[in-house]
């Protein structure tokens, strides 16, 4: 194998990862503020539904996860699975799993906020959106931040798991490359493919917190 | 009466088991300054939380200038409809013993914010309302920064500051001094004496009982979800009643 060609599977493979890790949030981010919604639900019924599906997300593996979106499709509906469908079927599963942990993060933070806060905002005359979006959800935002970027930097090393759906993504293509032509190398840069990756989310998110420093 | 701010009767609140407001019933005109006093459970907090809606009452009625906000129908205790509560709001404000400032505003937004969001007051004008306000409570060197840069006794007349910049008819102060050290109650009490010279119809929750001598046209006793006594500053001050002297008596020291 050429290093030219090397360069460009590994480069393809960065490029696959990075679409994961983008899209993944893009979704997971508002979805999990839905479902956080429904976990606190004052109807019993929909709390019920949100709770357990966030325990069946968070307590099976994302690669089975991913398996299951990928042929339920077919086991259920009988439709034919084009293999356009693997991405989508990749990005779908991250998305759902990811919107679970979200979920709690964003309950966490709204659940701490002072309840002060909600009655001096509806005694000011308020409305419920107005609340949340002006009052409750910059402060939440603030809080939850810490463990959000915990999520992301794990994202970062989960699209590995994509594998499982045969897209090739930077860590897959390193095995390949590595079983070719018998060297750990490969590995090793996928390694600090990744590394450098979070260094670039957690140096983005410090940034983020430092923006958001101008209160307590 | 046409004068009369607020009108309660027969406000009732259980909690589970627990009968907090008993039947309280009490009535506000326009530029008197109520105090309530009486010891922790006696439902004084209770009677404020209910009286701004924040807690539903379960039986009684609750009228702002003639406009029904809660009444009694066939034994229950139901509220107007969302429309007419909305404007009801805006007739009184509330002051919270821990001021309940939003910490990611600025004093100057803190105030102006409700005026402009929910009033639709053109934003230059609830500017001037607010700077105008911050100046008479001593705070316009504040507007830019932010509630966690401030003193206690600071935070609590921005908090006074964003219930006036609202205009409300009726003021409602839910122990202002609380969380203060004696040091910062004395300027919060100020403040709140200069609305008092300045007409503003006012209910004020407190301990401070000089204060309430001083200030108020009218002093309530609660004790155990009742009013026991009511009257002016020197009929409670000097009152018969062994219970409110003995209670008085604690606080004098």
């Amino acid at each position: 194998m050429s290093t030219t060609t090397m360069l460009q599977l590994l480069g393809s493979g960065m490029l696959k990862t990075a679409a994961i890790f983008f899209l993944t949030l893009l979704f997971s981010l508002p979805l999990g503020l839905i479902f956080s919604f429904g976990r606190m639900s004052g109807t019993g019924v929909v709390r019920g539904i949100s709770k357990f599906y966030i325990s069946v997300m968070r307590g099976t593996p994302l690669m089975l996860q991913m398996i299951v979106v990928y042929f339920a499709p077919y086991y259920v509906f009988g439709i034919r699975i084009s293999s356009g469908y693997r991405f989508t079927a990749v990005i779908l599963a991250f998305v759902l799993n990811y919107a679970a942990y979200f979920a709690e993060i964003y309950r966490s933070g709204i659940e701490s906020i002072p309840k002060g806060q909600y009655e001096a905002a509806e005694v000011l005359g308020y409305s419920k959106a107005q609340t949340f979006v002006k009052i409750i959800l910059p402060q939440v935002v603030k809080r939850i931040l810490p463990p959000v970027t915990n999520e992301m930097i794990t994202l970062v090393k989960d699209t590995s798991l994509a594998f499982v759906l045969t897209e090739v993504e930077m860590f897959t293509a390193a095995k390949q490359i590595a079983a070719k032509e018998t060297s750990i190398l490969p590995l090793m840069a996928a390694g600090l493919f990744y590394y450098l990756f979070n260094l670039v989310v957690a140096a983005v998110m410090e940034y983020v917190e430092k923006r958001l420093d101008y209160y307590r | 009466m046409q004068d009369k701010v607020l009108g309660i009767s027969h406000m009732k609140k259980i909690y589970g088991d627990l009968v907090v407001l008993k039947d309280i019933s009490l009535s506000v005109h326009k530029g008197e300054v109520v105090s309530i006093i009486g010891p922790s459970g006696s439902g004084k907090s209770t009677l404020l939380r209910c009286a701004t809606m924040l807690e539903k009452m379960d039986g009684g009625e609750l009228v702002y200038l003639n406009e029904k906000a809660a009444y009694e129908e066939n034994g229950k205790c139901v509220y107007a409809p969302k429309a007419d509560l909305k404007r009801i709001h805006k007739h009184f404000g509330l002051v919270f013993q821990n001021f309940n400032l939003f910490p990611h505003y600025t004093v100057l937004k803190n105030v102006i914010d409700a005026p402009v969001s929910v009033e639709k007051v053109p934003r230059k004008e609830a500017k001037e309302r607010a700077l105008s306000l911050l100046r008479q409570l001593g705070l316009e060197d504040k507007t830019d920064v932010y509630p966690y840069q401030l003193s206690g006794g600071q935070q609590q007349r921005v908090s006074i500051a964003r219930a006036l910049a609202l205009q409300p008819e009726i003021l409602f102060f839910d122990e202002p001094t609380s969380a203060l050290d004696p040091e910062l109650t004395g300027e919060v009490l100020r403040v709140i004496r200069e609305l008092a010279e300045q007409h503003m119809t006012m209910i004020i929750v407190t301990h401070e009982m000089q204060f309430a001598r001083e200030l108020s046209d009218r002093i309530i006793f609660m004790e155990q979800g009742i009013i026991q006594q009511q009257g002016t500053p020197e009929e409670i001050f000097t009152a018969p009643n062994a219970r409110v002297r003995e209670f008085i008596g604690k606080f004098a020291g």
